[in-house]
């Protein structure tokens, strides 16, 4: 038989407390409040949100929320965290800035932050291309920044060029470029043939003809050289190692003299901050192929001069 | 619906007991004298540790024992200790457990009655107790007094020392974290790091709360060691023991003269419970509360003496040696009960395990190395056809000095190595590299192995070019193309 109103007035003596008026099977339930330090704990977190509300944002209302007395933004906050940060780099910066190529280079402790501050950057602006590894792709025609082959040259001061102007970019000015002229309908199958055999002879890969060798020394040799050797003042790549940046089966050696495909870079130095790219060309030459600083300090200087010659 | 009779009334009745403050009545005898010596000793060890000073030369700290955590090094006299050796740390924690249990099963508890750190600092803080208000009765009669000027004058003093005592608990806590010297220094001119302040705070009032006002309460209700102890119990086990054939009925002096032979040796005059620390009556039995610190032995010795009864009354026994007392027969020698299958195989298990740390102490090697593989690209073709992996070496020199390291290709042969510090013109079968003292030096290797090279197994051995020689391989693989 419950009793379904409440039945406060009846106290249990045992404990002192009311009940609340349910009873199942001879078992009641008793009125026992809350324990004081849960509701004062519960009263202190709603005096708390009421004055979240005034000094936080907090209410969305319909074109924005409210904003808060004291102004508080997650924007905000954001940026003076990042403003502290730049502030705390800016003295690593100004050194990186400042500091001769040279300089950096027998610096070990300064490259090495060089190197680390590079490796970030890498991650957001060239690892699309070049891949998270910096391996690029062969076949694709993007090249490889750890291995050993420089088009345009590995040391620190050619590789920042090389990133601040970009390869073949149309809207800078002293952008690194060259162009190989298309072969289509100039030769016949044989003589491609012939010309394929030659390129790859470099390499020792195949028997050289007198028909290839002829054609490579008319056509071919102003730009790649006697021996295949390339020549960084051009971007010409070398044709006689194990690296090809479009395939090196006599068929991919083939369609490249008929249509070459050739690669753009655009030009950092619009991008990107200058010690950015610094530090970026510090981690491309630490990836294991960076040339010593020394026999390419002379080249370093004369390949922007011999860039502008080659302006179309 | 009656109200439901079969609840009992239980006046007062509630989920906690009413806490009563135990005060103790000093007392002076041989296990009193015991846990002085005790007190002293490991107080000392506590407080003077962090004093001891250790030469381990220009590149490590002085501090004889120092956990080292900014710089991840924990420094033991002449042990250094590595975060990859915690398990060193982990063996001695394992050793003290067994150990506990070794300790109770030949002593009973002991642990709890005379080194727990808890016990040590209620002694102390009862010691304060009696010096600021008198012995017993002077302490429980200012507990009942009014709160007069004068009261809370004393009390305000008291607990002051209380605070001092704590405060100089967690100050010593924290030396042990960084120079001591030093640290002094820095903790007065404010200069310390938050860390070093909050923990001495967190420290003075857990140790002023656990040891000048909840004393005992720790033991009987918030202790978990107790109610382990309580399932290791047996017969054998060494227990303070009130031996209630001997005792029983209890009489007053002048009962018995007027009854002789009707009543036992026990006098009923209550000093056993007037000198225990946590308020126990051990006539009652053994009990959770019983720490078996002995100090009713101590009173009830001094009692049976003053009256001419023979000593022992209360006393440390075993549940056999009862039995066999009781029966009449001749007491078992006591390192009887120590030679018992249980005892024995605590003490090769703890025993075993403290050959094995040793061991592994006197033969571990102060020089390592990791090796782990570049995996994107897994390998690198050069122009000449040639491949390359790089890989980033972990050389740790555990020595307290700089050692120059030899670091060596192996099972690749015609593979040549340079580092990244030194250039490829320095490529040769092996490197040699000056590793800071105390330090792991990260380092990255560029192998190059000849055209035609597949894909293969490769070792770097680093030997330390020093009298000593030790050596570490780091396994890896060489990646090249699969034909």
């Amino acid at each position: 038989m419950a009793n379904e109103r409440p039945d406060t007035k009846r106290i249990d003596e045992a404990t002192g407390t009311g009940f609340v008026g349910h009873e199942w099977d001879g078992i009641e339930e008793l009125d026992t409040p809350m324990p004081r330090w849960w509701l004062w704990t519960f009263y202190l977190t709603i005096a708390w949100a009421l004055v979240y509300v005034v000094l936080y944002p907090a209410w969305p209302l319909i074109a924005k929320g409210t904003e808060g007395t004291l102004g508080w933004t997650s924007r905000g906050q954001l940026a003076a965290e990042m403003g502290d940060a730049e502030k705390a780099r800016a003295e690593l910066n100004r050194q990186i800035a400042t500091v001769s190529l040279a300089d950096l280079q027998a610096d070990p402790e300064l490259m090495s932050k060089a190197v680390a501050g590079g490796a970030a950057a890498f991650k957001v602006n060239c690892i699309q291309c070049h891949g998270t590894g910096a391996a690029g792709s062969q076949g694709l025609g993007y090249p490889n920044l750890a291995d050993d082959d420089w088009l345009w040259g590995g040391d620190l001061a050619a590789i920042e060029i090389t990133l601040k102007h970009g390869i073949r970019d149309a809207g800078d000015g002293e952008t690194r470029i060259s162009a190989m002229p298309p072969f289509a309908g100039v030769f016949d199958q044989s003589q491609l043939s012939a010309l394929a055999d030659h390129v790859l002879s470099f390499s020792g890969k195949a028997k050289s003809s007198p028909v290839g060798a002829q054609i490579y020394a008319d056509n071919c040799v102003a730009c790649h050289g006697e021996k295949g050797q390339g020549d960084r003042v051009q971007g010409a790549p070398r044709l006689s190692d194990a690296i090809w940046l479009y395939g090196g089966t006599r068929e991919e050696i083939i369609r490249q003299v008929l249509d070459p495909h050739m690669g753009m870079m655009p030009a950092w130095g619009k991008r990107l901050d200058p010690v950015t790219i610094r530090m970026l060309a510090a981690y491309v030459h630490s990836l294991g192929g960076g040339e010593d600083f020394a026999t390419v300090e002379a080249k370093g200087e004369q390949t922007p001069a011999v860039d502008g010659d080659e302006q179309p | 619906m009656n109200s439901p009779s079969h609840i009992p009334h239980l006046p007062g009745a509630g989920l906690y007991e009413s806490s009563r403050t135990v005060h103790n009545k000093r007392i002076d005898g041989p296990f009193r004298r015991f846990k002085w010596l005790v007190m002293l000793v490991t107080l000392a060890i506590y407080y003077g540790t962090p004093w001891l000073r250790w030469d381990r030369g220009p590149y490590a700290p002085d501090q004889a024992v120092l956990v080292d955590l900014a710089n991840r090094r924990f420094y033991m006299f002449g042990i250094e200790i590595w975060p990859h050796e915690f398990y060193f740390v982990a063996g001695l924690l394992i050793m003290a457990g067994i150990g506990l249990f070794l300790v109770t099963s030949a002593v009973g508890r002991a642990w709890c009655g005379y080194s727990c750190p808890q016990t040590v600092w209620t002694d102390l803080f009862q010691h304060v107790d009696r010096l600021i208000d008198g012995d017993r009765n002077a302490r429980i009669r200012l507990d009942n007094a009014p709160w007069t000027w004068g009261k809370v004058m004393r009390r305000a003093f008291k607990w002051a020392i209380y605070l001092v005592i704590g405060f100089w608990t967690g100050g010593a806590w924290i030396m042990y974290f960084a120079d001591a010297p030093t640290l002094v220094y820095e903790f007065w001119r404010g200069e310390a790091a938050p860390a070093a302040y909050i923990t001495v705070a967190v420290l003075t009032l857990t140790t002023v709360t656990l040891g000048g006002f909840m004393r005992e309460q720790v033991c009987i209700y918030m202790c978990p060691w107790p109610r382990i102890q309580t399932a290791m119990m047996d017969e054998k086990s060494l227990l303070v023991t009130y031996k209630d054939w001997r005792g029983e009925p209890r009489g007053s002096l002048k009962k018995a003269e007027k009854n002789p032979g009707a009543f036992g040796d026990c006098i009923d005059c209550q000093q056993c419970v007037a000198v225990c620390p946590t308020g126990w009556d051990i006539r009652k039995g053994p009990d959770i509360s019983c720490i078996t610190c002995a100090l009713c032995i101590d009173a009830c010795d001094r009692v049976m003496k003053d009256i001419g009864r023979p000593r022992g009354l209360i006393d440390y026994a075993t549940l056999e040696d009862c039995a066999r007392e009781q029966s009449g027969e001749a007491p078992r020698p006591a390192w009887k009960a120590l030679l018992r299958p249980r005892t024995l195989a605590y003490l090769l298990i703890w025993s075993s395990i403290g050959l094995a740390l040793l061991f592994a102490l006197g033969t571990r090697s102060r020089t390592d190395l990791t090796v782990s593989p570049d995996r994107n690209p897994p390998f690198m073709l050069m122009s000449d056809g040639s491949v390359r992996n790089s890989y980033t070496l972990k050389l740790r020199n555990m020595e307290n000095r700089p050692r120059t390291m030899d670091v060596a290709l192996e099972r690749l042969p015609g593979a040549t190595m340079w580092t990244g510090t030194q250039g490829k013109d320095s490529a040769a079968a092996r490197q040699r590299v000056e590793v800071p003292a105390d330090q792991t030096l990260t380092l990255r290797a560029y192998v190059q192995a000849p055209q035609g090279t597949r894909p293969t197994e490769l070792a770097f051995r680093l030997t330390a070019l020093d009298e000593k020689g030790e050596s570490d391989v780091g396994e890896t693989t060489f990646d090249a193309p699969e034909q």
